[in-house]
């Protein structure tokens, strides 16, 4: 293991683990590059090149996750990581957004919430990360990427299993990778991609009931927004030992927009308003902040979570 | 479907869990046919609603539906025979679908018979197997035979109801009941010894069967303590009840789910709610008869108006399925589900020797590559010979047409072209190798490759070389170039891609060899390889998006068919696949290898393959249109055009076929 591996797994695995919650707990207010976030791409930098990176250029990243206004706790969780090599050879970079939505009595929800990020974070840091750095030749001997962002998934569904049983959380990530974007999903939170004018275009199939009463005709959207087993998730991380996990690839242009967030806010905001917010925003991070504000102010009835990409892919 | 061990030693029920134990082949009597009769299916599955009905519910009740919480009131249709099969199916529901995984509910002391109790002087109760929301389910000894041990299971109904008139009508559907199972034998179902009712409760004596609780062992679900997201699988449930219908094709429904589970081989409460039709069962079991996959199809449909219309029948239709066929259906059949004959070639041509590349159409030009040296012009209409072109060598190229020209190559080393009107020559351009390699036209120039190694970069109209690009071996394949990059695959198996100016970005390099050409499709390259590896390449990186491992080599080369990618292997099948994740979406087994490539045209796809026979495959389903059986194998890529499908074969013949 590399030691920038090593180094960023040390975070992962809670040894610092103060700064590590801040992140993972969401208190990461501080802008599209929080305490955190900015270590980390230093770190990354010096040890990759003695250049300056400049990863602000490729990704614009805000986020913002908030108890709502009936729960009492958040069981939502945020993990961010951006890592750029601006080298002779290529400029390349990796992005990691990740929004996880814990459910679970007691503590178990919000502890099943970060679990799963830690243990999915780490899991693509070494699989995908590390590999991506050194330049080997691509080849058929390195693993394909989207078996490593649903191995990912089951790693987290492991964890959870083990160590939270009772527990469970949905994980809704993107993994930009170069000009491509990776995302994987279990559960009920969402991942947009906002393009141009374009209406937001949905990445995330909701693996709840109504959403599949809905695909089946059973039941219209306006139904589907009242009834009373919204809530009910037929697939989540913890559920059981094996999981069947959504896997999706598409390139990425410039200027593409990646928004992730738990259902606090969809279920809350609708996505004209959720692109409007988003257009009219100078800076993402704000538009995290509208978009909260938006979900409390037209009820706040769940823990509600933003985290907001722009990407300037060249 | 499910597991159980009939054990009739008492002794061996000592676990301290008998809470779970119920009788669970009960379970399997009522399942499909009692979620009509249980309007308060979900109140039911949620266990706290099924025990404390009387009481007033949780606070977490909102995870019940409010339609579903109380037994619907005794004038609706649905409550009649309600009742009797309430309790049958709470009872077999202890750990119901959406209950916290070990927080079952507790057996409410009140009103349990206690142990000791003897029902009509004959039945003593020797404990508690199971708790539902009519009553509860006892293990007893049957003392009417003193020297045995025999053990039998009392299945309780308390009747609440305070109107007479519902009183009598639940006891009189309980008796329907114990005397309906009563005339059923079957190994699967409990055998019935006697029922009789006692002041306000009913009983019904049964087979006492072992078993573990059925939804205790397949349903690790959960919710959570209060508000927030919870857990719940449906399985055989209709649709319907979530707008709170419940009526008899709700039964046609759930032993439709049944009947799929059984054939499928997969458990619909492992699988997402109302997924029968994105589960075709041909996909998990081929051996069933499309006869009885259709009857079972119809009876699973989301919409009820398009289901049977009764029990009666549904069970029609399975029986008239030709007692020949049954539920086995011929191995294969599908390849013959046209009949030989049923399509006839519109023309076809015979060239002197095998037609292993591709055939292509322009200006109602067909033109054919053969082994006997020759490229033909056929006219599209009749098969009429228009001209030929003889090379040195044999033609395993496909002709590629750019600005009115004919671009091949051959196994005499050089690239040809020909007018296309009447095949003069125009140019040549020689390499070092054998040219089996088709060209691709773009930009004014056609790209094509060389067994010397080298990939070509030739202007059309004038067969000059703008540039050449050494690979680490022969290029056979065709090449693909866009406005950014120029993709190719060597013979070696590794797959280039160039910047327009022959700069290299990035190298693939698979386990072995790569004879397909690249398919590009949103910013993946789609390729197969010899090491059995269908591969999604990131076109900017060459990094692997995924992949997709078949039984065998892939030769064949993919075609995007609406939202598939779709190709052949040596393992026989011909795979559809999810480009945005490599998932399978179908596959169709033939008799032989599949190295053809694809062609999709019109919603169908067509492939060769080394049986001989071409396939013509519904894109969206992967189920046989027709097929056509020609005498050699058939190798290239058909071309379809206005209607018809043309390819070549190892027959030595063009054929032109109604698409």
């Amino acid at each position: 293991m590399s030691g920038i591996s090593r180094w960023l797994r040390s975070l992962l695995d809670g040894e610092t683990a103060q700064d590590q919650e801040a992140v993972l707990n969401g208190q990461g207010d501080a802008g599209p590059l929080g305490v955190q976030e900015a270590a980390f791409e230093h770190q990354v930098a010096i040890e990759v090149d003695s250049r300056s990176a400049h990863p602000a250029d490729l990704f614009e990243v805000g986020w913002k996750t908030d108890t709502g206004v009936v729960r009492d706790h958040n069981e939502d969780a945020v993990y961010v990581f951006t890592g750029c090599l601006d080298a002779r050879e290529s400029t390349s970079g990796f992005g990691l957004f990740m929004v996880a939505d814990g459910m679970g009595g007691h503590a178990g929800g919000e502890e099943a919430s970060a679990l799963a990020l830690r243990t999915a974070a780490s899991h693509l840091i070494d699989g995908v990360y590390v590999p991506l750095l050194s330049r080997s030749e691509r080849g058929a001997e390195q693993p394909a990427m989207s078996d490593m962002v649903r191995q990912a998934v089951e790693a987290a569904n492991a964890a959870v299993n083990r160590d939270l049983p009772g527990s469970g959380t949905t994980l809704t990530y993107g993994m930009v990778a170069g000009s491509r974007l990776f995302v994987g999903h279990v559960g009920d939170s969402r991942a947009y991609l906002l393009r141009g004018a374009d209406a937001p275009r949905v990445l995330t199939r909701d693996h709840s009931l109504v959403r599949r009463l809905v695909e089946v005709g059973q039941l219209t959207e306006a139904e589907a927004a009242v009834h009373p087993e919204r809530n009910v998730l037929y697939r989540a991380v913890g559920q059981s030992e094996t999981l069947d996990v959504d896997v999706t690839t598409l390139p990425l242009e410039a200027g593409d927009q990646l928004l992730l967030c738990s259902d606090g806010l969809w279920n809350m905001v609708a996505e004209a308003e959720i692109q409007s917010v988003v257009t009219s925003s100078d800076d993402v991070q704000t538009a995290c902040e509208k978009l909260v504000e938006a979900a409390n102010a037209a009820g706040g009835e769940d823990n509600v979570t933003v985290v907001l990409v722009r990407t300037n892919i060249w | 479907m499910v597991e159980h061990s009939r054990n009739p030693n008492p002794s061996t029920d000592a676990s301290p869990s008998q809470a779970d134990r119920v009788g669970e082949p009960v379970a399997r009597v009522t399942r499909g046919l009692s979620r009509r009769l249980r309007t308060p299916l979900p109140a039911e599955a949620n266990g706290d609603g099924g025990v404390t009905r009387e009481e007033s519910p949780s606070p977490a009740s909102r995870t019940i539906p409010p339609a579903h919480v109380d037994a619907p009131p005794a004038g609706t249709p649905a409550a009649t025979p309600a009742a009797p099969t309430a309790q049958k199916g709470s009872v077999s529901d202890p750990l119901g679908t959406r209950q916290v995984a070990g927080k079952k509910p507790e057996p409410s002391s009140e009103g349990l018979l206690s142990i000791g109790t003897q029902l009509q002087s004959r039945y003593k109760i020797l404990g508690v197997v199971g708790i539902g929301g009519m009553g509860a389910v006892y293990r007893a000894q049957d003392l009417r035979f003193p020297g045995v041990m025999r053990v039998c299971a009392v299945k309780e109904m308390i009747n609440t109801a305070t109107d007479p008139v519902v009183r009598q009508i639940i006891i009189r559907n309980f008796e329907r009941e114990a005397s309906i199972l009563a005339t059923l034998s079957h190994p699967a179902i409990p055998q019935v010894y006697d029922y009789f009712t006692e002041g306000s409760r009913s009983y019904l004596v049964l087979e006492f069967i072992e078993g573990k609780d059925l939804e205790a062992r397949i349903a690790k679900l959960f919710q959570s303590g209060e508000k927030g997201t919870m857990i719940g699988t449906e399985g055989y449930s209709p649709p319907e009840q979530y707008r709170g219908v419940a009526e008899p094709r709700g039964d046609v429904y759930a032993l439709g789910a049944t009947m799929h589970h059984l054939l499928s081989k997969q458990d619909p409460r492992l699988e997402p709610p109302f997924s029968f039709k994105e589960r075709p069962i041909h996909q998990t079991n081929p051996t069933v008869s499309r006869e009885v996959v259709s009857v079972v199809e119809k009876s699973l449909e989301y919409d009820i108006n398009e289901r049977w219309g009764s029990a009666e029948e549904f069970q029609r239709a399975l029986l008239s399925v030709p007692a020949a066929r049954g539920l086995v259906g011929i191995k294969g059949d599908t390849t013959n589900f046209l009949g030989p004959g049923v399509v006839k070639p519109i023309w076809r041509f015979a060239c002197e020797d095998e037609v292993r590349g591709s055939v292509t159409v322009a200006n109602d030009i067909v033109l054919a590559p053969s082994y006997d040296h020759n490229v033909y012009a056929l006219d599209v209409d009749d098969g009429r010979f228009l001209w030929k072109y003889a090379a040195e060598g044999g033609v395993g190229s496909s002709p590629t047409v750019a600005d009115g020209m004919v671009v091949f190559g051959s196994t005499d080393s050089v690239i040809y072209s020909v007018d296309l009107m009447d095949g003069y020559l125009v140019w040549t351009a020689g390499t070092k190798g054998r040219v089996y390699s088709t060209a691709f036209a773009q930009f004014d120039h056609v790209f094509i490759g060389s067994d010397d190694g080298n990939l070509y970069a030739i202007h059309t109209q004038s067969g000059r070389k703008a540039w050449e690009y050494a690979a680490d071996g022969p290029i056979r394949s065709r090449p693909f170039v866009d406005d950014q990059l120029v993709i190719f695959s060597c013979h070696v198996g590794l797959v280039y891609a160039l910047t327009l100016n022959r700069k290299l970005k990035w190298r693939f390099r698979a386990r072995r060899g790569i004879l397909a050409s690249p398919v590009l499709s949103e910013g993946l390259v789609l390729i197969g390889s010899l090491d059995w590896n269908f591969y999604a390449l990131d076109s900017r990186s060459g990094m692997t998006a995924w992949k997709y491992r078949t039984g065998g080599a892939i030769v064949s080369t993919a075609a995007i068919c609406g939202d598939l990618v779709i190709f052949g292997s040596a393992d026989g099948y011909i795979y559809a696949l999810q480009p945005s994740d490599g998932r399978m979406v179908w596959r169709y087994g033939t008799e032989g290898q599949v190295t053809g490539s694809v062609t999709f045209y019109e919603g169908a796809v067509y492939v060769g393959g080394v049986d001989g026979a071409l396939y013509c495959l519904d894109a969206r389903s992967g189920t046989l249109r027709w097929r056509y059986q020609t005498d050699g194998a058939i190798t290239g890529a058909p071309f379809a055009e206005d209607g018809v499908v043309y390819f070549g074969s190892g027959d030595h013949c063009v054929y032109a076929m109604p698409a």
